[in-house]
């Protein structure tokens, strides 16, 4: 029963932090999935999020601390609506440079983006506080959570051990319905909008740029509405993160965790379609932690284990783009209830 | 590239080994085994880079660049994590010893022997690439199909062929740019070729998308703007500034300085 329930509650750390992976695929699924924007640069603005939101809502700087700003102590949503708008704007930017240009361009912008605020991340230290990261990020209703939880285990002494074991861990349970509650309202927005006028002008572009246009549709107005669109929804996973981590650094950000794995995910879930993007983050953030359990076993050293992982998850990329290039679940090809299926 | 140059130390070990012997070249701190390795390392990164193809690129090349595009960026996190499964994160050296800066007697600037090498094998490297693509059969169709894909096939053009040679040629010479910046930075690391990246996107911009001799100049000016800025910001920096100066040339004038009409 103990062990049973220490799965439990790993299942539901693993649940968390893959929701807010499928709320960075569903960004991703917006920009790549609907409307052909190839942006490699995820990280910058996953990262710009986490940070935002930790320097709006966090602690201000301690005697340690390098960082001369932030640590507002403002309350959770207004890091979340902080840490949308800055990616938002940093997206518009990039997007004004590069879409009007051909689809290389905006790529490499991308990640040169990402690298350029991975780089400040390390080096502003009045900032960022460079290496050292930012420590104690407020938790929504942490503190109200937690008197709840030690009030019922004052007041219930004699309840099963496994009760209270669950009950004690009552905080990620709530975080779990907050990233989920979050994640089903932008799928929810998602689906409305790729079968919404919008969302087909958007398909419309991604097959043809020029049939778009000349059917008098302003390509690069709609190319950023979507580029900025999606990049706030990747700076709302940020913020989410960062709350849940609680503590955050450059090297959460780096060009493997912020980026590739979930390129990896939409295309295995199926880029195009909002619940591939979701199955995709989780799927693949399992196989991720799988091996991670399974390292383990294997007679090798950390860091050998470690790019072992991201060869697998590299040759599982490959094989879907030969074998399955639709993904686990492919795009439908209507979206409007008019069409005749 | 980081594949080049770790090809190139596991060679010098193995030649190393083989008894070749390590006596320097003149004032160069490496000998032969390097100037061997340096080679052969060259023709196993081309041979990769043909081999990769084969298996993959070529299978995906009907669906489309973006998902080449996807599909390389896993090519290059698999051949670094394989780099870092073999050697380690850590950095490898070709060899230890600190040379130091002789004076050149007439210009009066100090340089290391072994930058005088660098400096040479690039521009005869670059002399060759010139030779090819304007003088031989197989450059000059590499040079009409990067104008015009199906132009190129109707005038009867092999363009698997021409896909082949790129790739062999590409990873070569990267392979013997990771090779030099191991000489010259004295270490090399399995994120090598990422960290140069960026400076690297930012030269073939400045010089013009699909113009080898705008990637050259893009290669000067970005090179020397990375460095000259240590003087006023910090060097955790140079990429920035290439990331600056490939925002700038974006806004101004996109096609780049070379850059197809």
């Amino acid at each position: 029963m103990e062990s049973a329930i220490g799965v439990l509650n790993y299942l539901v750390f693993f649940a968390i932090t893959a929701g807010i992976y499928a709320v960075l695929c569903l960004g991703l699924n917006i920009q790549w999935g609907y409307t052909g924007l190839f942006n490699i640069g995820i990280a910058g603005f996953y990262a710009v999020g986490a940070y935002t939101s930790a320097l709006l809502c966090g602690p201000p700087p301690g005697p340690l601390d390098w960082r001369i700003v932030g640590g507002l102590g403002l309350p959770f949503p207004v890091g979340v609506v902080g840490a949308i708008l800055v990616s938002g704007i940093i997206a518009f930017f990039i997007g004004f440079i590069t879409l009007r240009l051909k689809e290389d361009y905006l790529a490499i912008a991308t990640i040169g983006i990402a690298e350029v605020i991975r780089l400040a991340l390390k080096n502003e230290s009045w900032l960022t506080n460079s290496v050292w990261g930012i420590k104690h990020i407020p938790s929504p209703l942490h503190s109200s959570i937690q008197r709840g939880i030690s009030s019922f285990l004052t007041t219930h002494p004699d309840a099963a051990a496994w009760i209270r074991i669950i009950i004690s861990k009552a905080y990620n349970w709530f975080y779990l319905g907050l990233v989920l509650a979050i994640l089903g309202a932008l799928y929810w927005v998602s689906e409305r909008s790729i079968r919404s006028p919008w969302g087909r002008v958007l398909r419309a572009i991604r097959e043809d740029e020029a049939v778009a246009s000349v059917a008098g549709k302003n390509v690069f107005r709609f190319k950023m509405q979507s580029f900025v669109l999606g990049a706030m929804i990747m700076g709302m996973a940020g913020s989410l993160y960062a709350h849940y981590a609680k503590f955050i650094d450059a090297n959460s950000f780096e060009p493997l965790y912020g980026t590739f794995l979930i390129w990896v995910m939409l295309i295995a879930g199926g880029s195009g379609n909002s619940r591939g993007a979701i199955l995709g983050a989780f799927v693949i953030w399992g196989i991720w932690a799988g091996t991670d359990l399974m390292s383990g076993y294997l007679a090798f050293s950390a860091t050998r284990v470690a790019s072992l992982r991201v060869i697998t998850i590299a040759i599982i990329l490959e094989l879907i783009l030969l074998l399955r290039p639709q993904g686990l679940l492919g795009e439908e090809k209507v979206v409007s209830k008019l069409m005749q299926k | 590239m980081a594949l080049g140059a770790f090809l190139a130390l596991a060679l010098l070990a193995l030649l190393n080994a083989l008894g070749v012997p390590q006596t320097a070249f003149g004032p160069l701190s490496f000998g032969l085994p390097m100037i061997l390795a340096l080679l052969m390392a060259m023709a196993f990164t081309g041979g990769a880079a043909i081999f990769i193809d084969r298996i993959l690129y070529r299978q995906l090349r009907k669906t489309g660049r973006i998902i080449l595009l996807i599909a390389s960026v896993g090519v290059a996190f698999a051949l670094r994590n394989i780099i870092q499964f073999i050697w380690g994160p850590l950095p490898q050296y070709y060899h230890e010893e600190i040379q130091l800066a002789r004076k050149i007697p007439l210009l009066g600037v100090k340089i290391k022997p072994d930058e005088v090498f660098i400096i040479g094998l690039a521009a005869f490297l670059v002399a060759m690439l010139h030779l090819f693509l304007q003088k031989t059969k197989t450059g000059k169709a590499m040079r009409a199909a990067s104008d015009n894909v199906e132009l190129a096939r109707v005038s009867g053009i092999n363009i698997d062929r021409v896909i082949l040679w790129t790739w062999a040629i590409g990873a070569a010479l990267a392979a013997a740019a990771g090779i030099l910046a191991g000489i010259e930075n004295k270490f090399i690391t399995p994120n090598m070729g990422w960290e140069m990246l960026l400076p690297i996107f930012a030269a073939v911009i400045l010089g013009g998308i699909g113009s080898p001799y705008g990637a050259l100049v893009g290669g000067m000016v970005i090179g020397l703007s990375e460095e000259v800025s240590t003087a006023f910001i910090s060097t955790a920096y140079k990429p920035g500034v290439a990331f600056v100066i490939m925002v700038a040339v974006l806004l101004i004038k996109p096609r780049g300085l070379f850059g197809a009409k």
